[in-house]
């Protein structure tokens, strides 16, 4: 552990930029932010996203295929569902242990643990959306000579799209909250200030920036998902009137 | 031109005329069950006409149905569709050439009223032009707003708007035979009534060969050109025409079904238009005349039921009623006797 830590970027010099703000310790200092946004908080912020990002789009793929699997198959069901919940309940720290030594200390061992904690949420979310479409809807669909594939691609999948989105939204949040750990295993993302932050006694700015960037960035996905669902579900809004 | 027209000739349509059906020896017997849900089901329905299949739950009415676009698959018999055997087609293909309508419509809720419509079209891959001009022109058909209503969602819509909807999408690819599953089931009585009457008049137009499946006997009646009663076990009771089912029913079980008073139901097959009206002259013309309420004569339109003229004259306390056309120029006066008489001269010919 402590290796890892050393092997983050150096803590920052107050001394030789410092203002008053920052020598008295004040709660939080924009002048810092300024100065150390360009070195520090920017590229960890990016780094987030992208491990953030990657997670939710390979554990979106691997969920939509089992999903689509059991939604045909409904015997695969249960035991899909008690694959990801195990994965779900490991605690994360343990996860990355445990995954630390077949794996490495890199960037596949933390996407693989952040990839197996959306599993359950968003393979939950997509199946309940399949299952969600109404027995007549899917009836009209045969009547009418669609083809599974069709009745999938027309009229499946964009009704599911509601809980689809709705469980996308959980996993991002929770995925852009559990990266902030990563630091222990891959010192990238904003576990990395955060955690250095922790061990720099009374200054607070760097943990209340790099926290606070963390929950920014997860309200600014999650609002992206609702916008993007608008988009693409006018039907969902659309009622007499 | 009228809109017959344009559905025939000028519409883009994608088959031609209704076609017949036949159902020969049909019987389907699902796994694990003793007793057949459909017992050698046989009736032809000629091209373009109206088959209500009507029953008791546990008829197999809807079975009988979905068997014909192969949702159901046949065990035994055989099912020919304009003389060609359905189970030699892609299953696929042929529901695409069956317009399907449903008691809960099943409209996709995340397509506008016009993408519904044009379900069928677009699955045969016509061309966007062609599947725009047909989805106005169906929205015509069944009298909404083509403008107005195109790119609503199924939300927006009223029920009865909902299942004209529903009806159009059955009818995009102007297919040779219509199923239709209790398709006035849901809807309140007096929309029903008018939904009915809308589609004889659009049936009128576009003469599809239609199987109309419906547990209420009075719709039946009025729906159909021939019916099929089926009892429980799936066995076909009596297939015939309303006026010969309500005359003469097979059996006690047909009797019963159709009701005591299918004297009254027969006298709802007939209109005053059919009748040979008593003329306003003598003690007729004297009575108009002097009656005390000049205006207060019961007028009744020609198109009136002999059933709901009986309702009337029962109500007018048996005084004749005055029969007017569509301006309102009297054609002749409807009596009881006259009634009886229709009643009397329909058994004796019989």
């Amino acid at each position: 552990m402590t290796m890892l830590a050393a092997a983050g970027p150096v803590i920052p010099n107050y001394a030789a930029q410092s203002s008053s703000c920052e020598v008295d310790n004040h709660l939080f200092c924009w002048r810092w932010v300024a100065h150390n946004w360009g070195p520090v908080l920017w590229p960890a912020l990016r780094q987030h996203i992208l491990l953030a990002l990657v997670a939710v789009a390979i554990g979106f793929v691997i969920a939509m295929a089992l999903a689509l699997a059991a939604h045909r198959y409904g015997a695969l069901e249960r035991p899909t569902t008690i694959v990801t919940t195990t994965l779900y309940t490991i605690p994360g720290i343990a996860l990355f242990e445990l995954l630390a030594a077949p794996v490495g200390l890199n960037v596949f061992s933390a996407e693989i643990a952040l990839v197996s904690y959306t599993l359950l949420i968003l393979f939950r979310n997509i199946l309940a959306g399949l299952r969600s479409v109404p027995a007549e809807v899917l009836d009209a669909a045969e009547g009418t000579g669609m083809s599974r594939t069709q009745t999938l691609l027309r009229v499946e999948l964009p009704l599911a799209l509601p809980a689809i989105v709705a469980g996308l939204r959980i996993a991002v949040v929770t995925i852009i909250a559990l990266a902030t750990i990563v630091y222990i295993i891959y010192d990238r993302g904003l576990g990395v200030p955060i955690h250095r932050a922790l061990g720099e006694g009374p200054f607070k700015t760097e943990l209340i920036a790099a926290g606070g960037l963390a929950i920014a960035l997860a309200l600014l996905a999650d609002g992206l998902l609702v916008l993007t669902q608008r988009m693409l579900t006018p039907w969902a809004r659309a009622r007499a009137g | 031109m009228n809109i017959a027209d344009t559905a025939h000739s000028e519409g883009p349509s994608a088959f031609a005329q209704a076609a017949e059906l036949q159902l020969r020896g049909v019987s389907k017997r699902y796994a694990g069950q003793r007793e057949p849900a459909i017992r050698d089901l046989s009736f032809t329905v000629p091209a373009g006409e109206v088959c209500v299949l009507v029953g008791p739950s546990g008829s197999g009415k809807t079975t009988a149905m979905r068997l014909i676009n192969r949702m159901i698959p046949i065990s035994s018999g055989e099912i020919l569709l304009g003389g060609r055997s359905v189970l030699e087609r892609d299953p696929r293909q042929l529901r695409r050439e069956i317009g399907y309508v449903i008691q809960q419509i099943g409209l996709f809720p995340h397509q506008t009223v016009g993408e519904n419509i044009a379900t069928v079209p677009h699955l045969l891959g016509w061309p966007k032009q062609r599947i725009r001009a047909r989805v106005h022109e169906l929205l015509e058909l069944i009298g909404l707003d083509a403008q107005e209503m195109h790119g609503r969602y199924p939300a927006q819509l009223s029920g009865g708007q909902r299942q004209r909807v529903g009806v159009a999408r059955a009818l995009a690819a102007d297919p040779p035979l219509m199923l239709m599953d209790e398709p006035f089931g849901a809807i309140d009585p007096i929309n029903r009534a008018r939904l009915q009457d809308e589609f004889l008049r659009l049936q009128g137009q576009v003469r599809k060969t239609v199987v109309f499946v419906t547990h209420d006997i009075d719709e039946a009646i009025k729906m159909g050109d021939r019916i099929a009663i089926l009892r429980e076990g799936g066995v076909l009771a009596q297939y015939d025409t309303p006026r010969e089912i309500l005359m003469r029913p097979a059996d006690d079980f047909v009797a019963q079904f159709v009701g005591a008073d299918r004297g009254l139901k027969r006298l709802a097959l007939t209109t005053l238009a059919e009748l040979k009206l008593i003329e306003p002259n003598g003690h007729a013309e004297d009575w108009l005349a002097g009656d005390v309420r000049p205006d207060g004569v019961v007028r009744v339109a020609r198109e009136t039921s002999v059933r709901d003229a009986l309702s009337a004259l029962l109500s007018a306390g048996g005084r004749p009623l005055a029969v007017v056309d569509a301006d309102d120029r009297i054609e002749g006066l409807v009596t009881i006797e006259l009634v009886e008489q229709l009643l009397s001269d329909e058994v004796a010919s019989a």
